[in-house]
C-alpha cells in the first residue's frame, strides 16, 4: 500500500510552475492531452478491451448465430426465429429449466443462511482466529474434480458411506444418481460445501465494517445477542447481501461443473436428465450435438433467465431491513 | 508483539497447508499422463508423435508395441495418450472440434466404428495415407475393413486396428456356485438362444441372491443389437442412404424389446457399462456374465475393471445366437498433424503384423490385420486372465465370418442418445412403458 496517488509528480515537476499562463508549445500541448485527458482511459483500456474480446463480442456472436441453423459439421441456414421457437417447444429445455431452478433454491437458501450463521460465530474473539477463518476457505480451493470424485462415492448406490449411514436408521438404499429429488440434493451438498466458505468470508468482512458502538448502545439498552443479530448485523449487512445473493444467483442459475462431474463428466446429466441444468444442456446442444445455433438461442434464453431471477432477488433482498 | 507471532506462525501453517494441497492436486492431475510410457527420456531433438486413443481398461493396447518402438526409434518418439474411456460422450465430440478447427488433434489417433461415417464424410480432415506409399497394405485387410478407410473420393485416411468379435465372459466361480456347469464347452451349450440364456439367467438367480446375472441393460443391448443387424441387411440406426430407420429396423426393437426383458425380469445389476459404478461391480461381483467382444476382454482385466484379484475366475463361452461383431476400431493422421510423414510410419507400425499380435497378447484386441489373425501367436493363443481361454481360437473364428454392419454418419449422436433410454429404463427413470417411444423420439432428435 505504499503507492501514492502523487506517485505521478515527479513527472510533471520538470514543468515551468506558470505553464498555464504561457502559451503552449503544439507538441507539448499534445503531451498534455496526453497526460490528463487520455491517459486514465489508456489505462483503464486493457480491461475493457479483453472484455470486448471475451465477453462483448461472444455475446454478439452468439445473438448471431442463434438466428441459423448452424451445423458444425454441415450446414449453416438462416431460420430467424425458428431456434427460439423451437426451444419454448422443447420438453428437454423445460427439463433443464426446472433442474437448474429447483437445485438453485435448494442449494442456495440454505447456504446463505448458513454462512451468515458461520460468519457471525467467525467474528467473535477466539484463538487461532485467522486459522479458522482462512480453514472455511479451505473447500473453495480443493479442485471441483476431486470434490465430485469424493461425493460420487460417498452417494454411491451400492456401496457408498450415506446409504451405508442411513441404512443404520432403515432407510432403505437410495438411487442418488437415478431418482430426481435424491440427486438434487446430492448435488445441492457439494455446491454447499464449496461455497459457504466463500459467502461466509464475505460476510465476515461486511460484518466488520459495522461500527461497534452500535452493538455498544444495543447492549446497554439491553438487547440480547440474538436481537442484536437480526436489528444490526442483517440490516446493516444489506450491501454485503445483495452483492453475495446475485452472485450466487448467477453462479446457481449456470451451474455446471458440479452435476457433470457427478455423472462421470457426462453433460446428460443422468439417463434421463435428471439433473442436466442449462448450462449443460446448452453444452450438449453446442458441443455434442453440434448444434451452434441452437445451443446460442438456449444461451440467450438463460441469459434471459438469470436476468430476471437476479432482478426477484435484488428486490426481495432490498427489503431486508427496509421497514424502518 | 505476542500475538503478533503468533499470528505469523500460524499464517505461515495455513500457507505451507494450502501450497501441499496444491502440490497434491497437480500430482493426482499428472497420473494419467506418466502411465504412456518413458517417451520423454530420449535424446535431444527428436520427432513427438502424438498417439491418442480412447478405451477403459488397456484400451488399444499398445503400452507394448510403443515401448518397443521408443526403445528402437531414438528420432521418432510417440508419446501415447489414451485420453477418456468414453467414445461417443466425450472423445469423438473432442475430436471433431479439433479437426474442424484445425488445431489440438494428435499426430495418429484412433476412430471407432460409430465414428467412422462421419469420419469418411470429411476427406478435408485427413492426410492421405496413400502419399506416403500405405496402399501397398491393402492386402493385409479384409476388403470391408479396408474400405471403411476409404473416403467417397477415394482418399486412403485409415488403417483397422481391431474387429470386435463376439463372446460372451462368464464368473465360473459364481456358476459353480450356482451349481451350474465351469467348463467352458458346456456353458456355451447351456445357451444356443437368448431365450436359453434367460432361463440359465433364473436358475442362477434362484440360488444366487447378490450377485445379478448380468450387468445392465446397455451390453446385452448392443451384442443383440449387431446381430439381429446382420439379419436385417446389415444396417441399425441408417440405411445406406444414411437415413434414420430406428423406428423401422426390427433389429432395433428386438434389442430393444430384450434389453428390457432382461431388466423386467430382475436380471440385471443396473449398472450402465464404462461407469465407474460399473468398474466397481467388477471389483465387487455384482454381476456374472457380461457381454464380449475382444475388446471387452482388457476391459475387464485391467486395472479399472475387475483387476487381478479375479484372475482365473473369469472365463470365454460362445455368445448366444451366434456370432456378431461390435466396435473395432481405425487410426487415421489428421491433416493438422505437423509431422504427417512420421505419423504415417507410426501408423504403419502400429497397424502391421508384430503389433497387432503384441496388442492380442497384452490386451486381448483382436487384430483386424489378416496375418495377424493367422500367426500362430494369435491363433493358438490362451488368455492367463480367463482362465486360460482359447480366445485365438474363439475370435479368429468369428472374425473370418464377419458381418460388417453399415454405422451412418450420424451413428455416434444417436448411439449415445438411444444408450441413455436403454440404461434409463433399467435404473427405472423412464416407466419400461415409455422407454420404446422415448427411444424413438431422443433417436430423431438426435439424428436432427
Amino acid at each position: 500500500m505504499s503507492l501514492h496517488v502523487d506517485a505521478g509528480h515527479p513527472t510533471r515537476a520538470p514543468m515551468p510552475p506558470s505553464r498555464r499562463h504561457v502559451r503552449p508549445r503544439p507538441g507539448r500541448s499534445f503531451l498534455t492531452w496526453l497526460d490528463l485527458k487520455a491517459a486514465p482511459y489508456l489505462l483503464v483500456s486493457p480491461y475493457y478491451l479483453l472484455f470486448l474480446v471475451f465477453g462483448l463480442f461472444p455475446l454478439a456472436f452468439t445473438l448471431y448465430y442463434s438466428f441459423f441453423d448452424y451445423d458444425l459439421t454441415g450446414t449453416v441456414e438462416w431460420t430467424g426465429l425458428g431456434n427460439f421457437t423451437a426451444l419454448l417447444d422443447d420438453a428437454d429445455f423445460w427439463k433443464a429449466v426446472v433442474n437448474t431452478l429447483a437445485m438453485f433454491v435448494i442449494a442456495t437458501v440454505p447456504q446463505i443462511l448458513l454462512a451468515l450463521l458461520l460468519a457471525n460465530a467467525l467474528n467473535k474473539r477466539m484463538k487461532a482466529q485467522l486459522f479458522v477463518r482462512l480453514g472455511v476457505l479451505l473447500p473453495l480451493v480443493t479442485s471441483v474434480v476431486a470434490v465430485a470424485v469424493v461425493f460420487t462415492q460417498l452417494y454411491g448406490r451400492d456401496y457408498g458411506m450415506v446409504n451405508w449411514v442411513l441404512s443404520w436408521f432403515g432407510i432403505d438404499p437410495v438411487s442418488w444418481k437415478t431418482e430426481r429429488l435424491p440427486s438434487w440434493l446430492a448435488i445441492a451438498t457439494m455446491i454447499d460445501w464449496r461455497w459457504t466458505g466463500y459467502n461466509a468470508i464475505i460476510f465476515l468482512a461486511g460484518m466488520q465494517t459495522i461500527p461497534k458502538d452500535l452493538y455498544e448502545a444495543a447492549s446497554i439498552d439491553g438487547a440480547s445477542r440474538r436481537r442484536q443479530f437480526w436489528q444490526i448485523t442483517v440490516p446493516m449487512l444489506r450491501p454485503t447481501m445483495i452483492f453475495v445473493v446475485l452472485n450466487s444467483t448467477i453462479g446457481g442459475l449456470t451451474l455446471f461443473s458440479e452435476p457433470t462431474t457427478f455423472y462421470n463428466g457426462n453433460v446428460h446429466g443422468g439417463t434421463n436428465s435428471q439433473f442436466q441444468t442449462v448450462s449443460m444442456f446448452i453444452f450438449e446442444q453446442g458441443f455434442r450435438e453440434f448444434d451452434y445455433g441452437y445451443a446460442s438461442a438456449a444461451a440467450w434464453l438463460l441469459f434471459l433467465l438469470i436476468l430476471i431471477g437476479s432482478a426477484i432477488n435484488f428486490l426481495l433482498i432490498r427489503r431486508i431491513g427496509g421497514n424502518k | 508483539m505476542i500475538a503478533n507471532s503468533r499470528r505469523g506462525r500460524l499464517l505461515a501453517v495455513a500457507a505451507v497447508a494450502a501450497l501441499a494441497l496444491g502440490a497434491t492436486a497437480c500430482q493426482s492431475d499428472d497420473k494419467p499422463d506418466t502411465a504412456s510410457g518413458g517417451g520423454s527420456t530420449a535424446a535431444a531433438g527428436p520427432v513427438t508423435i502424438t498417439l491418442q486413443t480412447f478405451g477403459g481398461g488397456k484400451n488399444f493396447g499398445y503400452k507394448e508395441a510403443v515401448d518397443k518402438w521408443n526403445a528402437e526409434h531414438k528420432d521418432i518418439q510417440i508419446k501415447y495418450d489414451n485420453l477418456t474411456d468414453q467414445f461417443e460422450q466425450v472423445y469423438w465430440p473432442q475430436m471433431i472440434q479439433w479437426l474442424q478447427s484445425g488445431a489440438g488433434a494428435g499426430d495418429v489417433v484412433g476412430i471407432d466404428e460409430g465414428g467412422m461415417g462421419l469420419a469418411k464424410a470429411h476427406p478435408e480432415w485427413w492426410a492421405d495415407l496413400g502419399e506416403f506409399g500405405l496402399q501397398n497394405r491393402k492386402s493385409d485387410f479384409a476388403a470391408w475393413k479396408w474400405e471403411n478407410g476409404v473416403t467417397a473420393d477415394g482418399k486412403l485416411f485409415g488403417l483397422g486396428t481391431d474387429v470386435g468379435g463376439m463372446s460372451l465372459c462368464y464368473r465360473r466361480d459364481l456358476f459353480e456356485k450356482a451349481g451350474l456347469p465351469a467348463d467352458r464347452e458346456e456353458v456355451s451349450k447351456l445357451w444356443p438362444t437368448w431365450d436359453d440364456f434367460v432361463k440359465v439367467a433364473h436358475k442362477f438367480q434362484d440360488k444366487i441372491k447378490d450377485t445379478k446375472f448380468v450387468d445392465g441393460t446397455n451390453t446385452l443391448y448392443n451384442v443383440v443389437l449387431v446381430q439381429e443387424g446382420a439379419k436385417n441387411g446389415n444396417v441399425t440406426y441408417f440405411d445406406k442412404d444414411n437415413n434414420l430407420i430406428v423406428d423401422k429396423n426390427p433389429a432395433v426393437k428386438t434389442a430393444y424389446d430384450f434389453a428390457q426383458k432382461i431388466s423386467q425380469e430382475g436380471l440385471t445389476a443396473k449398472l450402465r457399462n464404462f461407469t465407474p459404478e460399473w468398474n466397481t461391480g467388477m471389483k465387487k461381483s455384482q454381476f456374472a456374465t457380461l457381454g464380449c467382444p475382444s475388446w471387452m476382454l482388457g476391459a475387464v482385466s485391467g486395472d479399472g475393471g475387475a483387476g487381478p484379484d479375479f484372475k482365473g475366475k473369469w472365463d470365454v463361452a460362445a455368445v448366444p445366437g451366434g456370432g456378431g461383431n461390435w466396435g473395432g476400431s481405425w487410426l487415421a493422421v489428421p491433416k493438422q498433424s505437423k509431422h504427417p510423414k512420421e505419423a504415417a510410419q507410426v501408423l504403419d507400425y502400429l497397424t502391421g503384423k508384430d503389433s497387432e499380435v503384441s496388442v492380442f497378447n497384452y490386451a486381448g484386441n483382436m487384430p483386424s490385420n489378416v496375418q495377424a489373425q493367422q500367426d500362430p501367436a494369435v491363433q493358438g493363443a490362451k488368455n492367463e486372465y480367463f482362465n486360460d481361454a482359447p480366445v485365438g481360437e474363439i475370435f479368429a473364428k468369428s472374425a473370418s465370418s464377419l458381418q460388417p454392419i453399415f454405422l451412418g454418419v450420424k451413428h455416434a449422436q444417436v448411439k449415445n442418445a438411444i444408450e441413455s433410454v436403454v440404461s434409463a429404463i433399467d435404473d427405472g427413470s423412464v416407466p419400461y412403458a415409455n422407454g420404446w417411444k422415448k427411444l424413438v423420439d431422443d433417436a430423431v432428435k438426435a439424428a436432427g
